[in-house]
């Protein structure tokens, strides 16, 4: 009987839009192009979402302490710049570099708790810093990837598409890590009560700083899993993951106060806007819609949340 | 001495034209000659644009935390392309064109409101999904679309009189407009009200939701306007060109010393910011540094800006 009640219940439905809003993209894509329906067509329909599922999972972290990282595309192409030259062609200084971006963002979250900083403000202004850095190393479109990136992100596994497996893996890494762990319920206590953890003993400093330095990873992540699919960078190349990522967490069920994330949630999130993309090009609509599809599905999948948490406050 | 500490602390938009002065100042000695006069009316020609959107990110970030209108470079944009459409290129459609262009803003504006309201969403999820729609809007309009303005426009927009430029009278007199709207109105006064306590403004029988769709209004409205003249200005619309603006609109606002915080906010250090933010690239440029470097200053001014301006907020 309780069963029963969870299925109704607002709580149940919240948590299964993001899956249910995949599926439907899902069935709309299968649908109309059965072909998809195979390993060789699910790795092209959702290659490109890695890189963006990764950047997503790397906004939420920051999302999770109530800021936002509006830098997180052009970190994204940093990355990507730095992956494609530096970490080709001198190992050690690439990864130092790379180490460096981690200290830096980490130095940025002591800052806007310190400073008690808008993170808007101070992330758009980075989004520059970042912007600038990769034109000095590549002012125009080049380099390549190292072959070891290469080879790892063209890993064909049988029978499971390597996205499938790295989206699942990454989701479900994410999910135990913030979770089901004492630590992710420390750093989500940041978003949900800061004053709380203070009071406890905790540290808010270390912890804000440990959630940045983490979205700077998981940036990372995602700026070279871009550069070994796109084989080349540029510092354009990810400028419009920004958005993306933002749109992902939220589509996922990811709340802007309070801590209230969903690690599972902000991949299916990434992987629905990846797919809408494609699901446009297979209804033969001109690629000029393909942000507004997205658009439109974010704005669609908020009105039918409001939906159901307007029930919830009815009952 | 100490009327000139006590004036600037007073008034925190002083330090944006300080700032801009003294970045004219340093580029001007570099330069020599009469170089100094003509960039002085160049960056007054450039700025008009930053002012233009900035006083509507203003007014929308006066609303308090969580308030900032992320929709303002695709507005741009679709305003821009559909004037130039409207217009045609004759000058007799200019009026038309730019009533298009307010519609467009109009739109944007409810829509923005109605996310907001309807779905009880932060507005920055709200304006990023409708800029999502809007962009689009753009690229399918504006897609091979190569209009050039209207004459009498391209005038309006590049002319100058004895060197001070035709559009940045016009902005002056809107920035004079919008620091009375905002200080010595009703209207104003309740969108301060609205930033520093929302709950007590309503109390106090402000209509919340009035103001709250007014404002975002107000900004959907300024950015289109802003499109039509950029348009004019850069001989026709393109797709990216408000790409810059999104940054450009939240820096003016912080830089000129209003509170990010939202409920105090003031309009003249948006005009010292737009001026400082042009002399700034204007002066990397003239030192010769490279584009990267040039972003990578630009950012870390802004970061030290808000680290410098931010502990404000606290003791509010």
């Amino acid at each position: 009987m309780n069963g029963l009640r969870f299925f109704a219940s607002a709580r149940f439905w919240r948590g299964a839009l993001p899956a249910l809003s995949l599926t439907f993209v899902l069935v709309g894509v299968f649908w109309l192009q059965p072909r998809a329906m195979s390993y060789f067509g699910l790795n092209l329909l959702f290659n490109l979402a890695v890189p963006i599922a990764l950047a997503t999972i790397a906004q939420m972290f920051v999302i999770a302490v109530n800021d936002l990282d509006l830098s997180i595309g052009s970190f994204v192409s940093l990355v990507a710049c730095i992956g494609a030259t530096w970490l080709r062609d001198t190992p050690l200084l690439g990864i130092a570099a790379l180490l460096g971006c981690v200290a830096v963002y980490a130095a940025l979250g002591a800052l806007i708790y310190i400073r008690q900083l808008p993170s808007i403000v101070v992330t758009l202004g980075m989004s520059f810093v970042w912007s600038g850095c990769a034109v000095l190393l590549l002012p125009t479109p080049g380099g390549s990837a190292p072959d070891w990136i290469r080879t790892l992100v063209s890993y064909k596994p049988s029978y499971v598409p390597m996205p499938l497996l790295a989206a699942v893996a990454l989701g479900l890494v994410v999910h135990f890590g913030l979770m089901r762990t004492s630590w992710g319920v420390l750093m989500r206590g940041v978003g949900g009560n800061e004053k709380a953890i203070t009071r406890a003993g905790w540290s808010v400093l270390k912890l804000k700083m440990v959630m940045y330095a983490l979205t700077a990873v998981f940036g990372i992540l995602a700026g070279l899993t871009l550069v070994g699919l796109a084989t080349s960078a540029d510092a354009n190349i990810a400028l419009r993951y920004t958005l993306l990522s933002i749109a992902g967490v939220i589509l996922g069920g990811g709340e802007f106060v309070g801590g209230r994330i969903s690690p599972v949630g902000a991949v299916l999130g990434a992987m629905t806007l990846t797919l809408t993309a494609s699901f446009l090009s297979f209804l033969r609509i001109s690629p000029d819609w393909q942000i507004g599809a997205q658009g439109a599905v974010l704005i669609i999948v908020l009105a039918l949340r409001a939906i159901v948490n307007r029930l919830e406050a009815r009952r | 001495m100490r009327s000139i500490e006590t004036f600037m602390r007073h008034h925190p938009w002083s330090w944006s034209f300080v700032a801009a002065f003294l970045t004219w100042a340093a580029t001007a000695a570099y330069i020599s000659g009469t170089g100094g006069l003509a960039l002085a009316s160049t960056a007054l020609s450039f700025s008009t644009f930053f002012v233009m959107v900035g006083i509507g990110q203003m007014f929308v970030i006066t609303l308090g935390p969580g308030n900032v209108d992320l929709s303002i470079p695709s507005t741009i944009t679709l305003s821009a392309v559909v004037s130039m459409m409207v217009m045609d290129g004759s000058n007799a459609m200019i009026l038309p064109g730019f009533l298009a262009a307010i519609l467009v803003g109009i739109l944007v504006g409810l829509f923005n409101y109605s996310l907001i309201r309807v779905l009880s969403i932060p507005p920055i999820i709200a304006t990023m999904s409708s800029s999502f729609l809007v962009q689009s809007s753009a690229i399918a309009l504006g897609r091979g679309v190569k209009i050039k303005p209207p004459a009498a426009l391209e005038w309006v927009a590049t002319a100058k009189l004895t060197g001070v430029p035709v559009l940045s009278l016009g902005v002056i007199a809107l920035a004079v407009c919008m620091a009375i709207l905002l200080n010595r109105t009703v209207y104003g006064r309740s969108v301060t009200a609205f930033g520093q306590n929302t709950r007590a403004a309503g109390l106090a029988g402000v209509p919340i939701e009035r103001i709250r769709y007014l404002t975002y209004s107000l900004s959907a409205v300024l950015a289109a306007i802003c499109g039509v003249f950029l348009a004019g200005f850069s001989g026709g619309s393109s797709l990216n060109m408000g790409e810059e603006y999104l940054l450009a609109s939240i820096a003016v606002v912080v830089i000129g010393g209003s509170s990010i915080a939202g409920g105090n906010s003031n309009v003249p250090g948006i005009f010292g910011s737009a001026l400082f933010l042009f002399l700034l690239v204007a002066m990397l440029n003239t030192f010769g540094a490279a584009a990267g470097l040039r972003l990578i200053l630009t950012g870390l001014i802004i970061v030290g800006v808000v680290t410098f301006a931010g502990g404000r907020t606290e003791n509010r």
